[in-house]
């Protein structure tokens, strides 16, 4: 069984009127299953209102799912006594890095969610010198988060989580309210993660060019997982993916063009590099 | 503009009360407090100065820096003063028509002059030598035992550190709503004081709405960052009496005690 396990999950927000009665109700997440191993780096993909974050919030044991059920390392989320072993060992990361940093000091936020576990005082500072070290901010650990960019924030927040040493790490649009550079920061940092300590990564975002190197793809669209795969044969179906309201990267879009119009170029093509190349092999046998 | 305001009023150096535990700066504070109102002859008054300004010497904050957090409360003090010299009744010393000076007025005035810029400068020497942080750890700990009384002595501290924290970004968010505002034609410059504070309306409705929506994104962070009050948890950065503290608290009880006799004798 995998480390993150769903079962026909379903949430239902409940909408009330004034006086409390029920008005309607939105199906946010419906009938999900999945299942992820250790070690793999998953993105999540979909646009506003698809139900990915309500998905995310359910394996930090936020929400609790209205049928079905979610497991976190063979612990199930509605069992309370396991609350603080789901929130240890899936960590999460949100998408406002300002709303989610608490201490006045890069160092004291880091060394937040082990002073909430219980560590030992000198462990904590070895957690946060390890983490903030993997994250490439241990020259800003005396730093106060409001002196730091956006990017160096989210990186704060991810190493927050870190500290706490859990076995995957959910990332909610970590990504949404930062500058290019920033994003790529974030990104590179996560990946990182993900290859040198082993975490698994569910990465929720809709930038494509994200989700490049991630092992699976989900694509979610009215609560249900509209597309699953890697993420070359995501990519292939662009028609597909423009019908879901996604965008597809540029260079992709541009072999599917020229795909359309008679080259002879493979599907899913995902890097400049590739693009390049697959001309370059279209031009040598051209007749 | 508004991100211009610094909070507290710390000032880094590397000095020995610097490096005090904030336990002691605050309790060594609230003695000297004290101290201030029980002596009430001149000798008392001159140890206070002697020990006042060996900390200041000891702070190595400059004086100048200090006087200058005295420059907002220089109209308080005038005011006490001339109340007191004006109003006491007692053995006049100057009378021009209506208006006497007396002996205990004068004795009164200034007493009261040297008590309120002593305790001023008193209580900013801790402000200016402590971060906010380690004062509110040092609150937490201290007012630990009214947790007996049902005090949510860990929760206040830690709101009162969150709010530290977010003082400058809803002072940045501020800054933002109002140059929104007056980009589509707000005035928040002219008119008396009543327009002009109506015309903070529009600019605390989205605040507010904006800072319940940041407690409602840091409440679901702290959950899932394990936070769930302050049973089992433990200390980054434990405060730990030292060497230094010792005597500091040494120091300070015969201070306070020659203060008491001082007081009681003369």
């Amino acid at each position: 069984m995998g480390i993150i396990r769903t079962e026909r999950l379903v949430f239902e927000y409940i909408r009330r009127d004034e006086e409390g009665n029920v008005e309607g109700i939105t199906r946010a997440v419906d009938e999900v299953d999945l299942d992820v191993r250790q070690g793999e780096f998953i993105a999540i993909l979909g646009h506003n209102g698809s139900g990915k974050s309500t998905l995310a919030k359910h394996i930090n044991a936020i929400l609790y799912p209205t049928e079905g059920s979610v497991w976190v390392d063979g612990m199930n989320t509605k069992d309370d006594k396991d609350l603080w072993n789901i929130r240890q060992e899936a960590g999460m990361v949100f998408q406002n890095p300002d709303n989610q940093i608490i201490g006045q000091v890069v160092e004291e936020d880091v060394g937040f969610g082990p002073e909430n576990m219980g560590v030992p005082t000198e462990e904590i500072w070895e957690r946060v010198e390890e983490s903030l070290k993997a994250v490439g901010m241990y020259q800003y650990r005396k730093f106060s988060p409001n002196k730091l960019s956006g990017g160096q924030k989210q990186r704060v927040s991810i190493a927050g989580v870190i500290a706490m040493h859990p076995k995957c790490i959910i990332l909610d649009e970590p990504t949404a309210m930062l500058d290019p550079n920033g994003r790529r920061e974030v990104v590179r940092a996560v990946r990182a993660l993900n290859d040198v300590e082993g975490i698994t990564v569910l990465l929720i975002t809709h930038y494509m060019e994200e989700i490049i190197h991630a092992d699976k793809v989900f694509v979610m669209d009215k609560g249900k997982i509209a597309m699953q795969g890697t993420p070359r044969e995501i990519f292939s179906q662009v028609e597909r993916l423009k019908q879901l309201r996604l965008d597809v990267p540029q260079v992709t879009l541009l072999a599917h063009e020229l795909q359309k119009s008679g080259i002879g170029l493979p599907a899913g093509i995902l890097t400049v590099e590739e693009l390049t190349q697959a001309l370059e092999t279209v031009q040598k046998y051209r007749p | 503009m508004l991100r211009d305001i610094t909070l507290g009023q710390y000032y880094q150096t590397d000095s020995v009360i610097h490096k005090l535990d904030p336990r002691v700066k605050l309790i060594a504070t609230v003695c000297f407090i004290i101290s201030l109102f029980i002596v009430k002859s001149w000798v008392g008054y001159v140890i206070a100065a002697i020990f006042l300004a060996v900390s200041i010497r000891l702070s190595r904050v400059p004086f100048k820096y200090m006087v200058k957090g005295m420059k907002a409360i220089v109209f308080i003090l005038l005011i006490t003063v001339v109340f007191n010299l004006f109003l006491t009744p007692g053995e006049a010393l100057v009378s021009v028509w209506k208006i006497r000076i007396t002996k205990e007025g004068l004795q009164m005035a200034v007493t009261m002059a040297v008590r309120l810029s002593f305790l001023i400068v008193g209580s900013s020497i801790m402000t200016l030598t402590t971060t906010p942080n380690s004062l509110t750890d040092a609150m937490e700990k201290l007012m630990k035992p009214l947790k007996v009384f049902r005090v949510p002595v860990h929760e206040v501290a830690m709101m009162m550190s969150i709010a530290l924290r977010f003082i400058p970004i809803l002072l940045e968010e501020t800054d933002k709503i109002m140059k929104a505002q007056i980009a589509r034609g707000a005035d928040f410059e002219s008119g008396n004081l009543i327009k002009k504070a109506k015309a903070m309306v529009p600019l605390l409705v989205p605040l507010f709405i904006s800072a319940f929506r940041r407690a409602n994104d840091l409440a679901m962070a702290m959950e899932a960052r394990c936070y769930r009050g302050g049973e089992h948890r433990t200390k980054m950065k434990p405060l730990k009496y030292a060497g230094r503290d010792r005597i500091a608290y040494g120091v300070l009880a015969a201070y306070f005690a020659g203060c008491i006799a001082i007081g009681i004798c003369l």
